[in-house]
């Protein structure tokens, strides 16, 4: 099998593997991994600028909450149908990372970390601001009613835990085609050595605002979906400890590979919710992972296996 | 009140917020500036030190004032420790690479944050001040009988807040001379021009980083025990600081001592003053907004050199 078909297993195999489990788990963990599914998804665009164009953005949730608040609030207040309000959420990411790259990347390095960041503080108190439609802090909640596409109520876990693995699958299978594209491999090419690529003739800006608004656009489709699958909108989602997860989630699962995000965010997943069992105080399990990663795993689990054993994933 | 009086008091009341954030912001300033390492953690540094300010006073019995002054002493010391040791344990071990130490400072900003909250508890709670004496301010009017002082309802401040106005411009200072003036200074100032050849002139530069990441953590430590009796101790109470501290930092330019004491004053001045004014979620919106548009098109700040 060559390189391509070798990925195309992979990755089919994995959605098959996905479907199996819908029908098999118990409804709890069913439910665990539909959320698992939908933030692997936020993941996936994370991965897209930070393990393979090599930009670390310290604001990803700005665009989580474009998708969510853009798609939540055309159902909550504007009162309209699940597919056109997933769409309204979509523009709004698009739109969102399109300013912010246009403005993101005149820096680099730690000036485009803290320029995110700045970014995404600036979106969080807006929501905050806004708090007469957004419900501030404690957010809103959309209508279990309208929560539905074509008789089909998303309210229901198994068709839940699929609406959840398709949108997994889509931005999936679309990141690893990318990947295989010239545009991909451009973008791995600025990661490696930005000059150079600049030199062979590439245009490294285009390039780098592509990949910018490929990766917002599927944060916010995330984010889209969280709102319409979990019927819950709030501020939580766009302050910085969510745009921290993100790049936990893509460090642990091991950043530039393709199944990565879906098992960082897994990993996490089960043992924050472990450890909340125990303490309040979980969000220690993050921090002490970030510290062991920077320290002793700074490929991640899928990297790390990728390096010692399975040289060809991809 | 009437305007003036009101604008009086928003200007006191900023002046203490812009003393203890450029006590804050230079202790992030300092480490950059010779490090070249943004600490993420730095808020946590700033809270564990109120904290320990609240421990150190509640075990000390008797007059306030005893606490209060070991509690000066004891949470930058203890703050100063942590650092050095997060600096031993894994800034130095990734080789004070710029993306790993900001990863792994965040994970540093968790530990603490959420060390603090299983210790120390989610409740917010008070320092009592060494002292607090209300002073009524005067104001001036045009009145019947001419110009005449009178002393309007709610005009007024505590002795305190102008013994922490007062203290900041001390270890200001202080710092100031530390930096131009001794052995230690100098030795930072080389690390901070050139690693290579302060290296080769026999300079410990490891241990520069260590005394320099210490000092940034007590700096700020020191700046929150003088803010806790007025403002109370939690376990979260470093987020604000910390993206204040980011941006007088970047304003200031990254690693300017003079641009960063002028942006802190200008930015806590203004914090203080719009936020009276305006609501403060607007303005800090605002702020935030016009830090990253600074960022974008000025990134070398206002006194700052253009940073590689």
């Amino acid at each position: 099998m060559n390189l391509d078909a070798r990925s195309a297993a992979l990755h089919l195999g994995l959605i098959a593997v996905l479907v199996a489990l819908g029908f098999v788990l118990p409804t709890y963990h069913q439910g665990n991994l539909a959320r698992i599914l939908v933030l692997a998804t936020y993941a996936v665009g994370y991965n897209v600028l930070f393990g393979y164009t090599g930009l670390l953005s310290l604001g990803h949730a700005m665009f989580f909450a474009a998708g969510m608040y853009g798609c939540g609030l055309a159902m909550h207040l504007g009162g309209i149908s699940v597919i056109p309000a997933l769409v309204v959420g979509l523009i709004s990411a698009v739109v969102l990372s399109a300013i912010v790259a246009l403005l993101a990347l005149r820096t680099i390095g730690v000036a485009f970390m803290i320029v995110t960041l700045m970014f995404a503080q600036s979106v969080y108190l807006t929501v905050l601001y806004l708090g007469e439609w957004t419900g501030g802090d404690e957010g809103f909640v959309i209508a279990q009613a309208s929560r539905q596409i074509a008789g089909y109520a998303l309210t229901e876990p198994l068709t839940r835990y699929f609406a959840a693995l398709i949108l997994f699958s889509v931005s999936l299978l679309i990141t690893a085609r990318m990947m295989q594209m010239s545009f991909g491999r451009v973008l791995i090419g600025v990661r490696e050595n930005e000059e150079r690529t600049r030199m062979l003739g590439y245009d490294v800006f285009r390039h780098k605002l592509g990949a910018v608004i490929i990766s917002g656009t599927i944060c916010g489709a995330a984010g889209a979906g969280y709102a319409v699958l979990f019927g819950y909108v709030g501020a939580t989602f766009a302050s910085v400890q969510y745009s921290i997860f993100p790049l936990l989630w893509v460090l642990l699962g091991g950043m530039g590979t393709t199944i990565g995000p879906l098992i960082g965010v897994a990993f996490m997943f089960y043992l924050i919710d472990y450890a909340s069992g125990l303490t309040n105080a979980y969000m220690l399990i993050a921090g002490a992972a970030l510290v062991l990663l920077t320290l002793f795993a700074r490929a991640g689990i899928v990297g790390e296996i990728r390096n010692r054993w399975v040289p060809w994933l991809p | 009140m009437d305007f003036g009086p009101h604008l009086i008091l928003a200007i006191l009341e900023g002046a203490v917020g812009a003393s203890v954030l450029a006590l804050t912001a230079l202790g992030l300033s300092l480490v950059f500036g010779v490090m070249r390492v943004v600490n993420v953690a730095h808020g946590e540094f700033f809270m564990l030190g109120a904290v320990i300010a609240w421990f150190v006073a509640t075990s000390i019995a008797g007059h306030p004032a005893i606490g209060f002054l070991a509690a000066l002493v004891i949470a930058p010391l203890i703050a100063g420790a942590v650092a050095m040791l997060v600096d031993r344990l894994i800034l130095r071990n990734v080789a004070y690479d710029p993306e790993a130490t900001i990863v792994g400072t965040i994970g540093v900003l968790y530990i603490l944050q959420q060390s603090t909250l299983m210790i120390y508890g989610p409740e917010a709670r008070p320092v009592e001040p060494p002292f607090s004496h209300r002073i009524a301010l005067p104001w001036l009017e045009w009145g019947e009988n001419g110009l005449a002082f009178y002393f309007p309802w709610g005009l007024s401040i505590t002795s305190y807040k102008l013994f922490v106005i007062a203290a900041a411009v001390v270890i200001l200072m202080v710092f100031w001379l530390v930096i131009s003036r001794t052995r230690l200074g100098l030795i930072m100032r080389a690390t901070q021009m050139d690693r290579e050849t302060a290296l080769a002139f026999g300079i410990p530069v490891q241990r520069v980083y260590s005394i320099v990441f210490g000092f940034g953590a007590a700096l700020a430590a020191l700046a929150a025990v003088l803010i806790v009796p007025i403002q109370q101790a939690h376990y979260l109470m470093g987020h604000d600081p910390l993206l204040l501290s980011f941006i007088v930092v970047i304003i200031g330019g990254l690693g300017s001592v003079r641009g960063t004491i002028v942006a802190a004053l200008l930015i806590g001045m203004s914090d203080g003053i719009i936020s009276v004014f305006l609501s403060p979620t607007l303005s800090k919106i605002i702020a935030t907004l016009l830090v990253a548009i600074v960022l974008v098109f000025r990134p070398q700040g206002l006194y700052g050199k253009k940073m590689a």
